[in-house]
């Protein structure tokens, strides 16, 4: 099994020198750090920013710069600042490359729900839609099953839908899997997993890719009991 | 001599109508036009429609406005931030109306009424409970759904620099929905930290140029907002 760091960790590798990335907040928000020096990917916030680096130490924040999370940001040299609707631009007009959101459930089409939860007071969507529809590669990250041990990758959403059909690949505390045309495909197990116990854990029928293997994750971020 | 400068932020509200549609720029703090929200509590105008990205946070703004019970109605796109305590108090009263909107939508919606634009379709929430109800188009093989445009009687925002013609210009990430909004409300008041002569704004760098704008008010920013960061901070008084 995989800590959070080290879910954040399998996905940081997947992003591509040069890509224009958009994380949501959770598990998400660890990747920048996990990034190797050198790799030169430009993170988007959807307040304005083009180029957000990591948190000024304390002391050093300017109350002019926060995230879409509302913490204290720094920009790193070539950011850019702008608007909501050149920011939205850059969302639903395909300009970011990958978005990595958490989410409540994912169904074996690539059905996002991660908006509303069971039981809240007040509904927020804030972003979350027009970066589920306007992104090119959706990424999520997630324990791969509920508190009470329940899949979240199910054959269909049970809770609304941020948008349909735009999960790319799955990133779980289990495994690596992709969304395809012809359902899941399990391309990686977390250290110690094997094909059988993902799939014990996931509703739909799960396609072992021919090459599947162990993910290849350093022992610190691995976790006995899982993400929690 | 055109001089758009108003000495206090009380002056800059004081049109502001019962049943009155207002926008109130910002995300998170920066840009959130906080003195001009306490003038408007002091001023008493009621069963305001509000249009903001959030729905206020502490006891302060527009969490404030809500508490004192003038807000009637509230457009935005992320009212379940914990420290939203002052909505969700009257939301649960049903005492506010909530027409949630997704964040591309809604600021694109604001646009879409300051250029002049009768709405536009987008792709952003089909097949979605948020779409229910709405026109829906297969445009280029993809279902959209069509938005109205947004406007307002008024909009105020929090800019950095601006001078007596009304232009201005943000720190950083201030832009956020200050720019659209400024664009889209029928009588316009910015906040501003610091009052240049006109021509102290290089015209390369005027974000909202002066023809949006109406009133510029010289002040501080509200002390809650100055106060949170110590270091970097134009705003103190």
């Amino acid at each position: 099994m995989l800590s959070r760091h080290g879910i954040a960790y399998r996905v940081s590798i997947d992003l591509p020198e040069g890509s224009y990335v958009n994380l949501g907040i959770g598990i998400p928000n660890l990747i920048g750090d996990m990034l190797p020096p050198g790799k030169e990917i430009f993170f988007h916030s959807e307040n304005g920013i083009l180029g957000m680096g990591p948190a000024p130490p304390a002391g050093q924040e300017d109350i002019d710069l926060i995230n879409a999370g509302k913490q204290y940001v720094t920009v790193i040299p070539g950011a850019s600042f702008f608007d909501h609707p050149t920011s939205f631009s850059m969302i639903r007009g395909g300009h970011i490359d990958f978005c990595v959101l958490g989410a409540l459930q994912v169904a074996a089409n690539g059905d996002l729900a991660n908006w509303r939860t069971p039981g809240e007071k007040v509904p927020g969507v804030g972003g979350a839609m027009d970066l589920a529809f306007g992104v090119k590669n959706i990424f999520v990250t997630m324990t791969h099953v509920a508190k009470d041990g329940s899949p979240k990758i199910l054959n269909n959403c049970t809770l609304p839908l941020t948008a349909p059909r735009c999960v790319r690949r799955i990133f779980t505390d289990m495994a690596l899997i992709d969304v395809t045309p012809d359902g899941l495909v399990l391309r990686e197990v977390a250290p110690g997993l094997t094909p059988e116990q993902v799939q014990a854990k996931t509703e739909p029928r799960l396609t072992v890719a021919a090459d599947c293997r162990e993910m290849t994750i350093p022992e610190k971020y691995r976790a006995a009991r899982g993400a929690g | 001599m055109i001089d758009k400068t108003l000495k206090t932020c009380a002056e800059a509200v004081s049109r502001v109508f019962d049943g009155a549609t207002v926008m109130l720029g910002g995300f998170g703090d920066p840009g959130l036009p906080g003195v001009l929200i306490e003038a408007l509590r002091e001023h008493g105008a009621k069963d305001l429609w509000v249009i903001h990205n959030g729905a206020g946070q502490g006891d302060y703004a527009l969490a404030g406005l809500m508490d004192d019970g003038r807000v009637r109605k509230l457009t935005c796109s992320f009212p379940s931030h914990p420290g939203n305590k002052a909505f969700a108090n009257r939301y649960m009263r049903g005492e506010i109306e909530l027409e949630l909107v997704p964040q591309g939508t809604l600021c694109e919606r604001i646009r879409a009424a300051g250029a002049g634009l009768g709405g536009f379709f987008t792709p952003t929430g089909a097949g979605t409970e948020l779409a229910a109800g709405k026109e829906t188009r297969m445009i280029n093989g993809r279902e959209h759904v069509f938005e109205m445009p947004l406007s307002a009687d008024f909009a105020f925002v929090r800019a950095y620099q601006g001078d007596r013609l009304g232009n201005l210009t943000y720190r950083m990430a201030m832009l956020n929905f200050n720019v659209p909004m400024c664009t889209a409300a029928k009588h316009v008041v910015a906040e501003i930290d610091e009052l240049v002569p006109a021509g102290g704004i290089d015209p390369q760098q005027v974000h909202t140029p002066g023809i949006f704008v109406d009133h510029v008010v010289h002040c501080a920013r509200h002390p809650v907002l100055a106060s949170k960061v110590n270091l970097q901070n134009p705003g103190r008084a």
